[in-house]
């Protein structure tokens, strides 16, 4: 280095000033124009004839099934909101106050985005989505740990957050936001449903063998079976943390046997699940036994496209779901003919969810005559609803969660269709799966506009 | 001035016009016109540009001079965003601890894996690296779950100690990442015509660190030290023989590039305060890697601009779907259109890899100096033209 290392002093006052002078020349000069920001009640507010809901949904990675069906079933929504097709749910919908002419007489539009099952990723896409694109509620997601993720950047943000499938406590539970909604089922829910048709199935005095996906939703879900299993006499014999982007689950499900375990409990979802089940199928579990009793394994999360995805292995398995399209109420009814005419085959409970979130969060602005996240936030606490497909449910102020009739189904044994595949073994009760909000403690905080 | 030649002062302020006025310079088309989609001047993206080319000009130090090609530089971005988010979540939600912290954590943790590392070169060091931030990876997505948070992530909550800044909870509201009560994710926007330029705090203050970052690079490409850099990579084993040992030089680069990811990684939860264990990747070590050889190895703006065309490329080339290229190309003959829509849409959406990776072969093969390469190619012919005719 041949110069000398110090600059003089007025090269530095120069910039200095100039700088200086530029920045102060920019902040005197914005009050001069008209600023968005300051002149919004709350942020995004839609000024023209449209109105902008960001779809983020899994595109690629272990749950890209579900997040095809999701976008597909937003689109419906999106269509049904602005009067198109035969109007699905909103025909048999409790709440009369959707017009079918959009949402405050503004048409519909969406920008979509892929989360990828990546909270960085599907936090950047989300966050594109409001400020470049102008988006007033994001919804969607096939992860609890993307949901958590989503829910506190729009919490920050000062948007809506519609969650779509997030099965996990912890979104409305430890991890709750006073912008964040959810319609979906949890963990708590299944572990209640599911025991008491264990205990009979199965007798009270299994071992059972958890393989857990290692994130969020795995620990809440084990925890959840664990102890509603245990409460009636079962015994965990072990709970492996298994990676979210596994594919070969061989060396997970090679142990099991040996272990003494007499049930196997996968919490594993979509792919992993699919996976993770036929492995154990390979490995001769289904027809082994243990301990003098024929050895299972149950499902906690179950879906359609799981089950699609499993094929044949899954006959026979318990689980529990938020929604099949085989429920023969009215609001599921007209569901599945408006989804199946547009697309050829019946909708997944990911769809079911997040077409009723659009239309939930469509007719809370109705009803609170704005789009303001408070004001939506107010119409949808302890907002009471029937008619879109899991009968009575209430919105929960407490802690912005759904409570409602949880599905226990079974892997049907002959399916008489490549959909039929999941049967209904029994529809528990809202109020045998209700819990106190306070049990997982977190806090709602309160609801934020953006400005 | 500032200790620097005539030149180098001018590319500085060429980036600093550039970071500046890059609020105007993304948005080059109107809100309501259909090229809207193509603007990338909203906060989220312009942070983004600003953060990763921060990371490619420190990671430049060491491939670009030295000529050590590492492929675990994310683990030190990951290392530095996990500290920042501690950093927020304990000590104050000022994101100026958050930073610091990050730089240093991510300096001591790449003296250690270089450390390790440099004992080999060639494809066993870029190996050892990979191996290291693989590691770390693992690490952080499943057994360190207690301080990473797993594959959920890493963020803030309400009920954090932030012992600095005390009564800050009682809001209800999580408190937003904020410099001295300057919030990141306030913007001024100005709607000027059809336009809407929106100037983010958070990225006047990413980019006001890369300059400093990337003067401090030039001064490091201009120093006795950078001329030993090149010289290891130029000829480690002659400049072994001339009695000097080259591994506390190439260990400083290593380090001082490891102290640019933290920072980088340090930046992006003080915009976002939400780190995730794949930010570690052995794919986000790639992406850093592309970046610099895309713009231009051991060039000082070539990585900027890498960064800039990655991300660029990954934030809007991602989001056009089938829709809007049917909208796109609906002026055409509907055969046609269709044609159209078939032949392009696997390069965008999903695909966008697909176009970055046809767009890196091209660069590699026709403009070996990468883009910067290929701009003062152009303008050296042009100029070197007329200069000669002058001569005449």
């Amino acid at each position: 280095m041949s110069k000398k290392k110090t600059p003089p002093m007025s090269a530095w006052n120069r910039r200095d000033v100039l700088k200086a002078g530029a920045a102060s020349g920019v902040i005197a000069g914005a009050p001069m124009f008209f600023s968005r920001a300051h002149a919004a009640d709350y942020i995004n507010e839609p000024t023209g004839k449209t109105v902008t809901l960001g779809f983020n949904v899994p595109q690629s990675g272990a749950y890209a099934d579900e997040g095809a069906d999701e976008l597909r079933a937003y689109q419906l929504a999106v269509e049904h909101l602005n009067g198109g097709g035969d109007g699905g749910m909103m025909n048999t919908f409790s709440s009369k106050a959707l017009k079918g002419n959009g949402i405050l007489g503004r048409k519909v539009e969406y920008v979509t985005g892929d989360t990828q099952t990546k909270p960085d990723a599907a936090r950047a896409s989300a966050r594109s989505m409001i400020e470049k694109d102008g988006a007033i509620m994001i919804t969607g997601g096939s992860s609890s740990g993307v949901a958590v993720a989503v829910q506190a950047l729009c919490q920050e943000a000062g948007v809506i957050f519609m969650a779509g499938l997030t099965h996990s406590n912890d979104t409305t539970g430890k991890d709750k936001k006073a912008n964040g909604f959810r319609h979906f089922f949890n963990s708590y829910m299944s572990g209640a449903a599911l025991a008491p048709i264990l205990g009979e199935n199965y007798g009270t005095d299994r071992k059972a063998y958890h393989l857990t996906a290692d994130y969020n939703w795995g620990y809440t879900t084990e925890e959840a079976v664990k102890t509603s299993t245990e409460a009636m006499g079962w015994e965990t014999v072990a709970a492996v943390k298994t990676p979210l982007s596994q594919t070969d689950f061989s060396s997970y499900v090679a142990p099991v046997q040996a272990s003494g375990a007499d049930v196997l409990i996968l919490n594993h979802y979509g792919a992993n699940m699919v996976n993770s089940l036929t492995s154990a199928v390979q490995f001769g579990l289904r027809a082994a036994q243990a301990n003098g009793k024929n050895f299972e394994i149950v499902v906690p999360l179950y879906s359609r496209l799981m089950a699609k995805g499993a094929g044949e292995n899954v006959k026979g398995i318990f689980g529990s779901t938020n929604w099949h399209w085989s429920l023969q109420d009215e609001g599921s009814q007209a569901f599945v003919k408006s989804f199946g005419e547009k697309y050829g085959f019946p909708p997944s409970q990911a769809a079911h969810t997040t077409y009723v979130q659009t239309l939930l969060y469509a007719d809370a602005c109705e009803r609170a005559g704005t789009h303001n996240p408070c004001g939506v936030g107010a119409a949808l606490e302890g907002f009471e609803f029937d008619g879109l497909g899991n009968g009575k449910t209430l919105y929960r102020a407490e802690d912005h969660q759904c409570f409602k009739d949880v599905l226990v189904v079974k892997g049907k044994e002959n399916p008489t269709s490549e959909f039929d595949l999941l049967e209904i073994v029994e529809v528990t009760p809202a109020s045998k799966v209700t819990y106190d909000a306070s049990i997982f403690g977190g806090e709602l905080g309160t609801c934020n506009p953006g400005v | 001035m500032l200790g620097l030649s005539r030149s180098d002062l001018l590319m500085l302020l060429f980036v600093l016009f550039l970071v500046a006025a890059a609020p105007i310079l993304l948005n080059p088309f109107p809100e309501a016109s259909r090229f809207a989609q193509f603007n990338a001047g909203y906060p989220d993206l312009m942070q983004r540009f600003v953060i990763f080319a921060i990371f490619a000009v420190g990671f430049n130090i060491l491939f670009g001079l030295t000529g050590y090609l590492s492929f675990g530089h994310a683990a030190f971005l990951g290392a530095g965003s996990y500290a920042g988010v501690w950093m927020l979540k304990l000590l104050t939600i000022n994101v100026l601890p958050a930073i610091i912290v990050s730089t240093l954590v991510a300096g001591v943790f790449s003296l250690i894996i270089g450390y390790i590392s440099l004992r080999r070169s060639g494809i066993y060091f870029s190996i050892l690296t990979l191996a290291f931030a693989q590691m770390s990876f693992a690490l952080a997505a499943s057994v360190l779950t207690p301080i990473t948070g797993g594959e959920t992530g890493l963020q803030t909550a309400l009920n954090d100690p932030r012992i600095l800044d005390g009564a800050s909870s009682g809001t209800g509201n999580i408190p937003a990442p904020a410099l001295f009560g300057l919030e990141m994710r306030d913007s001024i926007q100005i709607d000027f015509g059809g336009w809407l330029w929106t100037f983010n705090v958070g990225y006047y203050l990413s980019a006001f660190i890369l300059l400093v970052a990337f003067y401090l690079s030039i001064r490091i490409f201009r120093s006795p030290f950078g001329m030993m850099l090149k010289a290891i990579k130029s000829n480690n084993q002659r400049l072994s023989y001339t009695g000097i040992n080259p591994r506390p030089y190439t260990l400083a680069a290593f380090v001082i590039s490891g102290m640019y990811a933290g920072l980088a990684g340090g930046l992006m939860v003080a915009m976002d305060p939400l780190a995730g264990a794949e930010r570690m990747q052995w794919t986000a070590s790639g992406e850093v890697v592309l970046m610099v050889i895309l713009g231009g190895v051991g060039s000082l703006v070539g990585p900027v601009l890498g960064a800039g065309l990655i991300k660029y490329a990954e934030n809007i080339f991602s989001k056009i779907n089938e829709s809007l290229l049917t909208q796109w190309f609906a002026f055409m003959p509907e055969g046609l259109t269709d044609f159209m829509v078939t032949i392009v849409s696997p390069f965008v959406g999903k695909g966008w890899h697909l176009s970055l990776g046809l767009m890196f072969m091209l660069v590699v093969t026709f403009l070996p100096g990468g883009l910067i390469g290929g701009v003062t190619g152009l303008f050296g012919r042009i100029f070197g033209r007329r200069s000669k005719a002058q001569g005449e």
